[in-house]
């Protein structure tokens, strides 16, 4: 049975904030979740998954982008369902279509949103705050400051959700969804999953003489939250200090420390707000009338701070309120203990000697380790073969995945990347906008999710390059989850598949070819075809993930590969050119690691000296 | 008891991430509250896999620069490239076996010798226990099981209150079975190397 399905109120166990909050939702009776995968959310969906393969009541699914799993959970909740849509901050984005407006529908079963931002960007393309999105669309938000809190929020947020009617919007950040600690559990209620529709058109077909009347009610349930936040048990208040700290999320727990280390709690006043939108206005206004002096700690943007400044100018209060600025809070990047803790104390005015730092000022540069691509990973092959046909010099739109490590050396095969898709898209305007030729990379999940769109355009409006799909058979970056695309039967699931050379043809694709790009020799010929033809051309590089192959066993068993070194003349075109994890050099000899060599052979087929042959058992 | 704060460096494999977690749920066992921290993503693909285990009276799941009690470095370089969490009253464990990261076999950079890394080390920190880890978990008939090597040096350590046989119990409760009996005896072999 999945750990998340024990029925043991009272019981203690050491969870992530990831699997709180999926343990949250089971505990409110969620039956119906949804998701496109994204770190730091991915671990919620992932115990969603393996739940749902477990019991008939609870349905699951990895939608195709944080769109289609906005929209499949609003219709199940229009049937009473509670569901529940997880995604990181930048899905939010894609997701944002369909959130502006279900907010003028409403909801019928409880629906719970989360949007897991991801500050120092510690695997996203940005670090935007997602706080703005609760002010843009009106929808509450709740912000838990610690795991056990987290689940506790996800709990309640189900029952806000359905007196307000709305959807429920909880933030996270990594360190609350990647932070572990013990959590107690509460009892599993009986799941519902199966509702009914009760048809209202006039209250949920969004023609503009409909939506001036819902954007009416989304205000008045907007007043309804805002008493509800006034009211909100998770929202604390401790000391009686005269100077007020005010904080949320994972940064209130840094404020509490800070307290604590110091020594001021008879000093301060601190605030903890849960119910971050609306904001629990009188709340505040009677907490900045209690005290002298107000700082306000949060990552990333002034939000809070500036909501705050706008509280005491209504209220007539002209007490200094601070934040960005103070010793050296920022707008960049998450926070920890020790910066909070000196921010506090410069304002609190007392006397505080940080732990001095090592002189490291002997240390000696040292080398990198960045992140690469496995031993094995079809990408490089890939990668390999399109610089032999098309140069250091065309120009290379990436997109979202492992592959997009072919930015780093020796690769070096990525020049621009925005979001999911702009691949395919930025391709379009790289052809027209210079002469070179154009070589777009992107995998396999992310041409799902939001690559398709960009294809069509380009064989529509008559563009000129080449996309590379790196079908690796999985969503390999994030934890291997399904796509449409996948072979089911492997993967254990009841789902269809949907052809990826089927779909590339059906977007009208008149050039399209399908590589093994552990071929070296056939792979650079095929390619040569791409690069003559005129228009859109489409090369799907097939090929699994070695890491997914072995999981799902199918992983054909390969010996690992050796260096003769009778024949090895040390050029290290395969160290150079490739830089396989499985490579190291000795000295002035390049050693393939038996151990970690899968045993793909490319290395084999671009040595020049045929040095490299199979490890004799 | 005393707040501490570990923070656990190792390259993307080696296992830290269970290593935190088997720690946090002995601590939970104990009634001693823990937070531990990890980072998932970008970092698995053969980077730096940094984790952080907050143990007693904190609210905050990470170390701040210059704040770890102890550090446990599953490999020298990173241990070296860690020395920033330290400061002068860290207790450092060191597994000595390198692992050369690929940048240097493009000859981007230069691998350390050990003896000069444990040295720096050495002359800045308040102590550091340094051993051939990998040796131990291959003497324990799984390469894989250095996590386990370093934990048992951790424990061994007893800057926190969990003894070897609550260690080995969470061992056995929580890690996969066919490999338990080489996770205990590496287990055991790093508690040993700690002068235990």
């Amino acid at each position: 049975m999945h750990p998340l399905l024990t029925d043991e109120p009272g019981k203690k166990m050491f969870l992530m904030g990831n699997e709180a909050i999926a343990r949250g939702a089971l505990e409110a009776g969620v039956c119906f979740a949804t998701c496109y995968p994204g770190t730091p959310s991915s671990e919620i969906p992932e115990q969603f998954f393996n739940i749902s393969k477990e019991v008939s009541d609870f349905y699951f699914e990895y939608s195709v982008n944080e769109k289609v799993a906005l929209e499949v959970a609003a219709g199940a909740a229009q049937c009473g369902i509670r569901c529940m849509v997880t995604m990181k901050h930048v899905g939010m984005n894609v997701a944002a279509d369909p959130l502006m407006t279900l907010a003028y529908t409403g909801v019928v079963g409880g629906m719970v949103i989360i949007s897991a931002d991801d500050p120092s960007m510690f695997s996203s393309q940005n670090e935007q705050d997602n706080r703005y999105y609760a002010r843009f669309s009106s929808l509450p938000m709740l912000e838990p400051s610690s795991v056990p809190e987290a689940k506790e929020l996800t709990k309640v947020a189900y029952d806000l959700s359905e007196e307000l009617k709305l959807p429920v919007i909880i933030r996270t950040t990594t360190r609350i969804n990647h932070v572990r600690t013990t959590v107690e559990l509460g009892s599993l209620p009986q799941r519902k999953p199966v509702g009914s529709f009760q048809k209202n058109p006039f209250n949920l077909v969004t023609v503009p003489a409909v939506s001036r009347k819902l954007h009416k009610d989304l205000l008045e349930k907007y007043q309804r939250a805002q008493e509800k936040a006034e009211q909100w048990p998770f929202n604390e208040c401790t000391g009686n200090g005269k100077i007020g700290l005010i904080s949320s999320g994972v940064s209130a727990a840094y404020v509490k420390d800070a307290i604590k280390d110091l020594g001021i709690a008879d000093q301060v006043k601190f605030l903890k707000l849960v119910f971050t939108w609306p904001l629990p206005r009188n709340l505040i206004t009677n907490f900045l009338k209690s005290v002298e002096k107000v700082l306000v700690v949060e990552e990333l943007e002034p939000i809070l701070e500036n909501d705050v400044k706008a509280i005491a100018q209504e209220a007539g209060l002209a007490i200094p309120i601070k934040g960005k600025g103070v010793g050296g809070l920022g707008r960049l990047y998450e926070y920890d203990p020790g910066l909070v803790r000196k921010a506090v104390a410069e304002f609190v005015g007392i006397q505080y000697n940080p732990p001095a730092p090592l002189d490291l000022s002997d240390v000696p540069p040292l080398p990198g380790r960045p992140p690469n691509l496995c031993a094995g990973c079809p990408h490089r092959a890939t990668y390999y073969e399109v610089k032999e046909v098309f140069g250091t010099e065309s120009v290379f739109p990436t997109d979202i995945g492992c592959y997009t490590l072919g930015l780093l050396p020796p690769i070096s095969m990525a020049d621009f990347l925005i979001c999911m898709g702009s691949s395919v898209s930025s391709a379009c305007g790289f052809s027209r906008g210079q002469p070179k030729k154009v070589v777009a990379f992107i995998g396999d999940s992310t041409f799902y999710h939001s690559g398709i769109t960009g294809l069509i355009d380009g064989v529509h409006n008559n563009h000129n390059f080449t996309l590379v799909i790196l079908d690796n058979g999985t969503t390999a970056m994030t934890g291997h989850q399904p796509h449409p695309g996948v072979n089911p039967e492997a993967m254990k699931i009841n789902r269809t598949r949907v052809p990826l050379e089927e779909l590339v043809r059906g977007c009208g694709v008149k050039d399209v070819h399908v590589i093994d790009p552990y071929k070296v020799k056939k792979s650079i010929e095929t390619l040569k075809k791409a690069h003559e033809y005129e228009g859109v051309s489409v090369v799907i590089a097939e090929q699994l993930c070695p890491l997914f192959a072995r999981s799902t066993k199918q992983l054909k068993r390969s010996r690992p590969f050796m260096i003769n070194y009778e024949r090895c003349k040390n050029h290290r075109v395969c160290i150079n050119k490739l830089a396989c994890p499985a490579m190291y050099l000795d000295g002035e000899r390049v050693i393939i690691d038996k151990n970690l060599c899968v045993g793909c052979a490319v290395c084999a087929q671009i040595c020049p000296e045929n040095a490299i042959v199979p490890l004799k058992e | 008891m005393e707040n501490k704060r570990i923070v656990m460096v190792a390259v993307g494999g080696q296992g830290n991430v269970l290593s935190a977690r088997l720690l946090g749920e002995a601590c939970m066992l104990m009634g001693i509250p823990a937070i531990v921290s990890e980072v998932h993503g970008m970092a698995q693909r053969g980077g730096i896999v940094e984790t952080s285990i907050n143990i007693g009276d904190i609210a905050s799941p990470i170390v701040s620069n210059n704040e770890a009690d102890v550090l446990v470095a599953f490999e020298p370089l990173e241990g070296l490239r860690a020395l920033n969490k330290c400061n002068k009253n860290t207790i450092a464990i060191v597994n000595t076996r390198p692992l050369p990261p690929f940048t240097v076999a493009v000859g981007q950079g230069v691998y350390p010798p050990v003896e000069k890394t444990l040295e720096l080390m050495n002359a800045k920190l308040k102590k550091v226990v340094a051993f051939d880890g990998m040796a131990l978990a291959e003497k324990a008939n799984n390469p894989l099981a250095l996590n386990m090597v370093m934990l048992g040096a951790f424990i061994g350590l007893k800057e926190v209150p969990i003894s070897l046989e609550i260690m080995k119990k969470v061992v056995s409760e929580k890690t996969k079975k066919e490999f338990l009996e080489p996770n205990l005896l590496a287990l055991e072999l790093g508690y040993q190397a700690i002068g235990n």
